[in-house]
């Protein structure tokens, strides 16, 4: 039985690595999309692009604006001079916010001593993208705070009654690329194993040649092995390249343990590579498997967490996430990189990728035999 | 050119369509699952987010800071009795963050001096703890405007921002995130629709049976775009119709221009579809290749959800050779923002060029030849 299991594993990876493109395919874009992936997908704004129209033009005015152009956070594209040139700016995406400084400001914040106050200062933001307009506000409001900590001090005001302390566990100057990249393993690994599995059946059965695997003596589960190792061991390499590239050059800190890592990475593994198949089985041409691929994958990443949080979904989306691989393997890996999970700690999360990797394994199998074009 | 030989082939196409259907199931039924799957699941927006707060000993003082964390709709705060039991609940991901007034609060705080307010934030998600520094910052700043008014406390802040948010006044991520989705969406449909359907003439040998009749290559390739293009400005109009009735994202914009625009869109996708196909002649690295390079790039790199100022310069460089870049700003503008015409010319004309590229690589690579 393992003579014929091993033929069928090397002819198997015969077939996925035989052409010359498919070859390319499986080793030169995940490679590539790692570096550009791994440096677009961040939610950090570095060089927000403003303008600046002060209409006081005071010395203190002066002053406030001058901490913007010293900030490496933000790069002044123009300084206005009147109302009519904001919107063009902000509508053409020139800018991403116009700060305003109308005629009173100097006046106001000379009469906080006064008990008065406080000047205002307009921030005017282009909020096409919320997120965006949310991290730039942050960035100007920490800026005015720290004026207005050096402007009391100097001017013989008291401080803020309170101030808030706030420390960052597990990412401590809050870069969103190392959150970003370990997910990035588990979705190009997904992509990789699906690639491979989810139109190797399809491709079989239309060309005839699976009906020709049917009446050999290869058992149905046998077929399944055989299809399984090649995805299982093209992926786990891949997986394994990206874990290394994601320490070593894009510095994502690895505290935990690398066991409970390839612990996860496996039974993900596994579990896609079932569903990979499981798809591969059902359909008929290799149309619909790049249809199925598809219903499964766009879904299976932008409902992970991968990119927007779980918690910030309603009820009943969050409750179609458990059916989700990519929910746990995410919880692994950035659990594993960031936060030093155990395998122990990770037991919630490996028991249901076990359980999906059983069950979609075995459905692949039934439909060997019973699905027949 | 002949009109006729090109209606037989979009009849020959169509009847190919029906006798699977699964060319269908992509156009009308793949945006309304995924539209509704995402227009829901799909949020930066954090809110009722779980705090724990350690109040060392309670008074009016801290109290009225509290309160100011109940009102808010980002918060739920849950009250512990020790740091210790805070940290725990931070560990096991019960709570997102820790808010921790000590005991010296109040002392602090009427003798004049600065009280600190210990925060502890789960910064795995960097972005989500970011926005929660941001939101705590606001419940602080109100705490202290308050603080000025009732206490009598001095003001402690000369400058306050005023910000206008400009088209999302309620900063609400779904307005420009749905919009996004539609470029995700459809560049999925358009490559989906024709990425196998010229290597599959190949495969099967049909190629050949049609290279024998008159037809020219130039109506074979027509014969593939016409009917998908139909099949996909149907899902397209869907995606809109559910963008705007359901998701209730304002379209600021004109709807022609809308159109018109994603027509331009389409065509680009179908023409980086026939052009997989063309180059593959075989289904099954046509498919493969169709998955690597349409909704990965469409998702990280269009500025959909990763803003594409905030990557590195080299970066957004790539980013121009995803046709969707152009058209997720194209489709956010004209949702939110209105007729921008210079914004939104430079990228139609972008994605015109794009699309006369694809399409043009993929005549000159369709020669009558067998080889």
């Amino acid at each position: 039985m393992w003579a014929r299991i091993f033929a069928l594993v090397i002819k198997e990876f015969l077939a996925i690595l035989r052409d010359k493109a498919s070859r390319m395919v499986l080793i030169g874009p995940p490679v590539i999309q790692l570096m550009v992936f791994g440096y677009a997908a961040s939610f950090d704004l570095e060089h927000i692009p403003y303008a600046v129209l002060d209409q006081d033009g005071g010395a203190a005015a002066r002053e406030l604006v001058a901490r913007f152009a010293g900030s490496p956070n933000f790069t002044e594209v123009a300084r206005l001079t009147h109302q009519g040139q904001i919107a063009p700016l902000i509508d053409n995406r020139e800018v991403l916010l116009v700060l305003r400084l109308d005629a009173n400001f100097s006046r106001d914040l000379l009469a906080t001593h006064a008990g008065n106050g406080p000047a205002r200062v307009q921030v005017l933001i282009d909020g096409r993208n919320s997120n965006t307009a949310s991290l730039a506000l942050n960035d100007v409001t920490s800026i005015l705070m720290r004026f207005n900590r050096d402007w009391a001090a100097r001017h013989g005001q008291r401080g803020p009654p309170a101030e808030l302390v706030v420390h960052a566990w597990f990412n401590p100057n809050l870069q969103s690329r190392w959150f970003i990249v370990p997910g990035i393993v588990a979705l190009l690994t997904l992509v990789v194993t699906l690639l491979v599995t989810g139109l190797s059946v399809a491709r079989e059965r239309e060309m005839g040649t699976f009906d020709q695997l049917l009446v050999t003596p290869l058992r149905p589960h046998e077929i399944l092995i055989g299809k399984a190792v090649p995805g299982f061991v093209i992926g786990l390499l891949e997986a394994g390249f990206i874990v290394l590239m994601a320490v070593l050059w894009f510095q994502v800190p690895f505290v935990g343990s690398p066991l409970a890592l390839l612990l996860g990475l496996s039974l993900f593994l596994l579990a896609a590579i079932g569903i990979g198949l499981m798809i591969s089985s059902l359909a008929v041409t290799q149309q619909q498997g790049l249809l199925g691929v598809f219903l499964f994958l766009v879904p299976a990443i932008i409902l992970s967490g991968f990119a927007t949080p779980i918690a910030n979904m309603p009820e009943a989306v969050q409750a179609l996430t458990y059916l989700n691989p990519m929910r746990y393997v995410l919880i692994i890996v950035r659990g594993v990189f960031l936060e030093g999970s155990t395998i122990r700690m990770l037991i919630p999360q490996y028991w249901p990728l076990a359980l999906m990797a059983l069950f979609s394994m075995g459905a692949a199998t039934w439909l060997f035999r019973h699905r027949m074009g | 050119m002949n009109r006729q030989r090109l209606r037989g082939l979009i009849r020959k196409e169509f009847l190919q369509v029906l006798r699977d259907p699964s060319a269908i199931a992509i156009a009308f039924v793949l945006p309304v699952i995924l539209l509704l799957l995402f227009g829901y699941g799909v949020s930066l927006d954090a809110r009722e987010v779980p705090i724990a707060v350690v109040i060392d000993s309670p008074t009016p003082q801290t109290a009225s800071f509290v309160a100011g964390l109940d009102y808010s709709p980002y918060f739920a705060p849950r009250y512990v009795a020790t740091a210790a039991a805070a940290s725990e609940a931070l560990m096991a991901g019960q709570v997102s963050g820790i808010l921790w007034l000590r005991g010296d609060f109040d002392r602090l705080l009427l003798t004049g001096r600065t009280a600190p307010i210990g925060v502890w934030l789960n910064a795995v998600d960097a972005n989500h703890a970011t926005l929660l520094r941001g939101y705590l910052e606001g419940v602080w700043q109100d705490w202290m405007l308050i603080q000025a008014e009732t206490a009598g406390l001095a003001l402690a802040m000369p400058v306050v921002a005023e910000p206008r948010i400009w088209f999302n006044p309620a900063v609400r991520s779904r307005d420009f995130l749905v919009p996004g989705l539609i470029a995700v969406i459809m560049t999925l449909i358009g490559a989906l629709l024709t990425a196998l359907v010229i290597a599959r003439e190949w495969e099967r040998g049909t190629m050949e049976a049609l290279m024998a009749s008159p037809v020219t290559m130039g109506e074979i390739l027509l014969g593939k775009l016409i009917p998908y293009f139909l099949l996909g400005m149907g899902g397209l109009l869907l995606s809109v119709a559910m963008a705007v009735w359901l998701f209730q994202v304002p379209l600021v914009g004109s709807f022609w221009l809308l159109v018109l625009c994603s027509a331009l869109f389409l065509l680009v996708a179908l023409g980086m579809g026939l052009l997989i196909s063309t180059l593959a002649k075989n289904q099954f690295v046509a498919g493969q290749v169709a998955i690597i390079v349409t909704f990965l790039p469409a998702f990280i790199l269009s500025g959909f959800i990763f803003d594409i100022r905030s990557m590195p310069e080299a970066v957004q460089i790539i980013t121009h050779l995803v046709a969707a870049r152009f058209y997720v700003a194209i489709l956010q503008t004209l949702f939110l923002a209105g007729n921008v015409w210079p914004l939104i010319l430079t990228n139609a004309a972008a994605l015109l060029l794009m699309m006369l590229i694809f399409l043009g690589i993929t005549r000159a690579k369709s020669r009558k030849r067998l080889d």
